[in-house]
């Protein structure tokens, strides 16, 4: 049914549609209203057979959920930025155990200085952890890719990660058709663990495993979400049969056919760059976009497949990799290496940078007249940067470097964008 | 496309009037979203939310820089904020005021606009009178009704039943219709004038 309402709002509903029966978490912002929505539908019984537990931590909200999981329970959790850091041990042991969690991370940015707003540093920094990684674009894949979170997850024994752009989705007001739980049921069968902590059967989960057997392990963990670069499309198509729409897959190609330039990005910034190559089509500039749903797997082959005949590759990313450059660009890369393709890391929006049109049309000019420099760090101000610099060129105890901007650059309450 | 901009402080409702806008434009069978702009989230800080409205899906998630209306919860924001900044040419101003455009100092700014498109309601005022507290966010979607048309006073009544329960929901209707009428008579004068 459709239904006016917030991004966490809809995600929550997703979730007890699919039918959990632990749910454990530590609020922190912008994932609250999700968790905050979950615990209002396991206390009034609309969501039954479901346990919500309080804890204390992160650390401990992925501990319970990694405990639920091996005792044979749906389990879900949600966090974001510090808190996701927070339970890093929990996450690689998640996977490592093969537990087939879900976990919603409201992306935003990671400190210090402290930021609560939106980028993709939290996500991305678990990014080699093992889990499937999946950003949504709107809030209605948002709920879409929940539901299929669950069945990705249980069928390969290993746990998703659902990325969604914080403040800007989950506290998005917009249209969402929500699903019936007849459909969620006919798309979601019980969980059928692969293991499970049963005292009828006993077994141990998480044995120590020396040199012998270790690289062999790491390779299986390999292996498996080699084996989701096949199954997110089947289960994508399935969703679609089921439900009726296009949601979840590997990527999203826009306008690719004859593109000359393809921007490629994740999560909620695709629209407005969708709206942006729109303008420059009307302008005759033959450019396309494609999404990246599936950031883990990386899914090689088909960004190669698509991307064949583009000039050039331009990644706006919402993320750095602190003295080397872009991380989704540098994936890009190795998906297209050989070709003789520029790939460009523009990295934008982060700390909650608004990314405008306006900016992108500037920036992807640039692209198109080969200006560009491969790695771009869009609206820099560079004011601030060479003020902190000329700061302590000058002096030594030039002071705390967040302190020392937010002096030069005075109120920002006043500011619209 | 139909951009709304909602300035007021911290426990105003700012960003729950951008949601119900919204759901009442969802109400008219639009395409709507809302979304505010996150800062010191204290009471009495500035604050900023948007709407989008259009009759296709909104894709564009930047900040609402050239709105076509401009909804102004706290008349003090005028000296602190630059509420105006990227207003179309002949957009909507709505003020929570008890006073005139004059008497707020803002005479020469909109000597441009055509005059059924500026207006004034005591949102605070009916709020107190209907709800008890000094929430104008309901009121101004009442008076946002009377405008251009684009949402119904039924609409803005279903986006307060989908919000709130009970007494809460009525005095909010009742605030809603009060300041639709008020608006209304204010349209009728300027077409007069």
């Amino acid at each position: 049914m459709l239904e006016q309402c917030e991004g966490s709002h809809a995600v929550a509903r997703a979730v007890a549609l699919s039918r959990p029966e632990v749910i454990c978490a530590y609020p922190i912002s912008p994932q609250t209203h999700i968790v905050e929505g979950l615990g209002e539908l396991v206390k009034s019984g609309t969501l039954e057979r479901c346990e919500f537990i309080n804890v204390e931590s992160e650390f401990a909200a992925l501990s319970v959920a990694i405990g639920a999981s091996a005792a044979g329970a749906r389990a879900y959790t949600a966090t974001a930025s510090q808190g996701l850091l927070y339970m890093a041990e929990a996450v690689y042991n998640a996977s490592g155990l093969g537990l087939p969690i879900v976990m919603t991370v409201a992306n935003r940015a990671i400190g210090a200085p402290i930021n609560i707003w939106n980028d993709h540093t939290d996500s991305m920094s678990m990014r080699d952890a093992g889990w499937i990684q999946i950003f949504a674009e709107t809030n209605q894949e948002a709920l879409d890719l929940h539901i299929q979170a669950f069945r990705i997850a249980e069928q390969l024994s290993l746990p998703v990660m659902v990325c969604m752009d914080g403040f800007i989705l989950t506290h998005a007001y917009e249209r969402i058709d929500i699903p019936e739980q007849a459909q969620v049921d006919r798309y979601l069968p019980p969980y059928e663990p692969r293991q499970v902590l049963d005292p009828s059967e006993p077994v141990t989960i998480g044995a120590m495993v020396g040199p012998e057997a270790f690289t062999e392990v790491r390779y299986l963990a390999h292996a498996k979400q080699l084996q989701a670069l096949d199954l997110l499309p089947e289960l994508a198509k399935e969703f679609k049969e089921v439900f009726g729409r296009d949601s979840g897959g590997l990527v999203k190609p826009y306008k690719l056919d004859d593109a000359e330039t393809i921007v490629i990005a994740l999560g909620s910034v695709l629209g407005t760059i969708k709206d942006t190559v729109d303008e420059m089509r009307e302008q005759g500039v033959k450019i396309g976009v494609l999404g990246i749903t599936s950031f883990r797997p990386f899914p090689i082959e088909a960004i190669r497949a698509v991307t064949a005949h583009a000039k050039r590759i331009v990644v706006i990313e919402k993320c750095f990799a602190v003295g080397i450059g872009g991380i989704v660009s540098r994936d890009v890369r190795s998906a297209v290496q050989s070709r003789p393709q520029q790939v460009f890391a523009v990295v934008a929006g982060l700390g909650g940078r608004a990314i405008t049109k306006a900016s992108l049309h500037k920036m992807l000019q640039q692209a198109i007249a080969d200006q560009l420099e491969l790695l771009t760090f869009l609206d820099l101000d560079w004011g601030i940067v060479n003020r902190v610099l000329e700061r302590e060129k000058l002096q030594r105890r030039s002071g705390p470097v967040a302190e020392g901007i937010l002096r030069d650059i005075g109120t920002v309450s006043s500011k619209i964008a | 496309m139909f951009q709304v901009r909602i300035h007021g402080r911290g426990g105003q409702g700012v960003v729950t009037g951008a949601e119900m806008l919204s759901i009442a434009a969802f109400q008219g069978g639009r395409h709507a979203q809302a979304f505010p702009s996150f800062g010191s989230e204290r009471t009495g800080a500035p604050v900023v939310a948007f709407c989008r409205m259009d009759d296709k899906e909104i894709r564009l998630r930047e900040p609402i820089m050239e709105p076509d209306a401009l909804i102004i919860q706290d008349p003090t924001l005028l000296h602190q904020v630059d509420v105006f900044s990227g207003l179309k040419k002949n957009g909507y101003i709505l003020i929570n005021t008890t006073k005139t455009f004059d008497q707020m100092g803002l005479g020469e700014f909109v000597k441009g606009f055509k005059p059924d498109h500026l207006l004034t309601v005591p949102a605070s005022e009916l709020a107190m009178k209907h709800v008890r507290r000094p929430v104008p966010n309901v009121p101004l979607l009442g008076a946002f009704a009377a405008l251009g048309g684009l949402i119904t006073l039924q609409a803005v009544h279903a986006a307060i039943d989908q919000k709130f329960d009970g007494a809460v929901a009525k005095g909010n209707r009742d605030a809603a219709s009060e300041a639709y009428e008020i608006v209304m008579e204010q349209e009728r004068q300027a077409q007069h004038a």
